[in-house]
């Protein structure tokens, strides 16, 4: 930021601002995760102080490891995760391609019958997929919760990507089209690569509900082959008893994951390539 | 090879129509030029010929076999934006390639075009780099080398010129006119810019509305125009058009003049004016007179001249090189 379109007063209280911001972002993070590693006794004590040699255990995680299989839930939460997010962005950006680069009759229809969905939670429908899912025999698998979690991210991925379409440059694609590309080639190897940005932004939101969502794995896939992180952890909470040191040992594991996701997506939002196509 | 046939070219866009009827017969090797002002379909035109719209009514016919419902790839033309369209993740010689590859040629071949190509437009040092690595001229050489490389029956450009600052786009438009002279290929070319249509064109076609006004060379166009719109889209700065009837001349609606055409005394002359504004261009020196008869009027002379504003003078039109416009817009002959 140049000093002349901001004085030093003006963008430390920015900094300040932002600085308070990440502060209260941050906190309960770093409280799950700095708790994890006391005892029981501890966490309730003192619980904002950090873990010192007395109070430091690993009860927390040695219960997690040994209690059910929780390599197999993150393995659950991961495959769902990934697959959802590739269907959601393969599926969305198709349809946004779609919307955005052919007239036909009932495109403006389509787009909003698209939208609808960013309004109406999909939870409204559970009954209705729960025996979808039963009479599918789908019940207790990966796939019935891949399935749900596509129907939900599709209609936030088509309404920000179509939007991302429409900024490619139309001759670019004409370009495209005289040098013998089909619609698939450009749409794979022209228009995909030109969004990517938009692409990474629509897989970090996608990715954030479906990796914390409580809600579906417990009515759709309870069962123990097919637990998620997220319902892994809730066998530590009880009705009367709540096995704190393992709940937040567990939660303070499922955040890296979705952490590298989230690295990884966060380069592709910086880098973009359009630089060069057209002036 | 390389003729182009337009019969009655329709398009519209829902109920608002783009073209209204387009006919036109291109030859072998020639270089034509479309031109008209914003909006009058000229792009649409050239888009229509390229497949990359279909014409509601109309057929188009390349080298006398009909193409309406043939795909771009496969017309045998190529194209170049104005906004180049280069593929940003390929090198120079990839972009250049690309379509011959698409087409199933075989690499050596490929090669070898690319470069051919590479060599008439000098683009050999910059063969590896990617087209985000290249200056704007740069960038329309190698949009212009992938349309070589194809060896089109065809040549598109739209606005090819238009990205490029003042200098650099002398320099393109000299070498897209040596490459049309040493290709001798069929070349269809879309512009606003009229001095790129004086300069380069064989034959300007000018538009307006959805219509052809005229087709004809540019000194055609130039001595010659058809009509109120050419003779006024033509040449600059703008013809001066005076109302016949201040001019005692009761068969014509409109006379028209070119500022060159007019000769300007201090002493005497046929219409006595003040001059409101000088452009001093060096060449030319342009004034704009308030005349008792004839209004405002555009006078170019040329060769630096001292005139000052509010000066009175005389100015003396060539009767010669007067265009007479009778009620319906169009030339009126014979006078």
């Amino acid at each position: 930021m140049s000093k002349a379109r901001m004085s030093p007063l003006r963008s430390s209280f920015v900094h300040l601002a932002l600085a308070g911001y990440t502060a209260v972002a941050l906190f309960p993070v770093l409280l799950t995760i700095v708790n994890s590693f006391k005892d029981r006794n501890a966490i309730f004590r003192t619980p904002l102080a950090p873990p010192t040699a007395n109070t430091f255990s690993l009860v927390g995680y040695e219960t997690v490891l040994k209690q059910g299989d929780f390599v197999g839930y993150f393995q659950n939460s991961l495959i769902v995760t990934v697959i959802s997010i590739f269907f959601v962005l393969l599926f969305g950006a198709m349809a946004a391609f779609a919307l955005s680069e052919y007239r036909f009759r009932g495109n403006t229809m389509m787009g909003l019958y698209l939208a609808i969905g960013i309004m109406i939670p999909i939870r409204l429908g559970t009954v209705a997929i729960l025996q979808g899912m039963v009479a599918a025999g789908l019940v207790n698998t990966l796939t019935a919760l891949i399935l749900v979690y596509t129907a939900q991210g599709l209609p936030l991925a088509i309404f920000i990507l179509s939007e991302f379409m429409r900024t490619v440059s139309d001759d670019l694609k004409n370009a495209g089209r005289i040098d013998g590309l089909s619609e698939y080639a450009i749409f794979f190897r022209l228009v995909l690569p030109l969004i990517k940005p938009a692409m990474a932004t629509v897989a970090v939101f996608t990715m954030i509900p479906i990796w914390n969502d409580l809600w579906f794995p417990l009515i759709l896939a309870p069962g123990e082959a097919t637990k998620t992180v997220t319902l892994g952890s809730q066998v530590f909470i009880g009705q009367f008893v709540t096995n704190w040191n393992a709940v937040l040992a567990a939660l303070s594991l499922a955040i890296f994951p979705v952490l590298i996701l989230y690295v990884i997506f966060s380069r592709q939002l910086i880098r973009g390539i359009t630089a060069g196509a057209v002036k | 090879m390389g003729s182009l046939n337009l019969k009655s070219i329709r398009k519209a866009f829902g109920t608002h129509e783009v073209l209204k009827g387009i006919d036109l017969d291109v030859k072998d090797g020639e270089f034509v030029i479309f031109v008209g002002p914003s909006g009058c379909g000229k792009s649409t035109l050239l888009r229509v010929i390229a497949g990359l719209e279909d014409a509601t009514s109309g057929s188009v016919q390349i080298d006398g076999l009909e193409v309406i419902n043939t795909p771009p790839a496969k017309r045998g033309i190529a194209m170049v934006f104005q906004s180049y369209a280069l593929y940003p993740h390929l090198t120079v010689k990839d972009n250049m390639g690309l379509g011959l590859k698409q087409m199933g040629a075989p690499r050596v071949e490929v090669d070898a075009k690319v470069a051919k190509a590479s060599s008439m437009l000098s683009l050999e040092p910059y063969l590896a780099r990617r087209p985000a690595e290249l200056s704007g001229g740069q960038r329309q050489r190698v949009a212009i080398g992938r349309a070589i490389v194809r060896e089109p029956k065809l040549f598109l450009f739209d606005e090819p010129l238009s990205n490029l600052d003042a200098a650099l786009r002398v320099n393109t438009r000299i070498e897209i006119a040596r490459l049309h002279r040493s290709l001798k290929a069929t070349m269809i070319y879309v512009t606003h810019d009229q001095v790129e249509a004086m300069t380069l064109a064989d034959k300007i076609v000018v538009l307006n509305a959805g219509q052809i006004e005229q087709v004809g060379s540019p000194m055609e166009l130039y001595n010659k125009p058809a009509n109120v719109f050419v003779a006024g889209f033509i040449g600059s700065p703008q013809m001066n058009f005076i109302e016949a009837g201040t001019l005692g001349d009761t068969n014509a609606k409109t006379i028209g003049i070119r500022p060159e055409h007019i000769v300007l005394s201090r002493e005497s002359g046929d219409w006595k004016g003040k001059v409101i504004h000088v452009e001093h261009l060096g060449a030319d020196t342009i004034l704009y007179l308030e005349t008792e008869v004839t209004g405002l009027l555009t006078v170019r002379l040329f060769g630096e001249h001292r005139y000052d504003v509010d000066d009175v003078v005389y100015a003396t039109p060539d009767k010669m090189a007067m265009h007479r416009f009778g009620s319906d817009d169009r030339v009126l002959h014979g006078s």
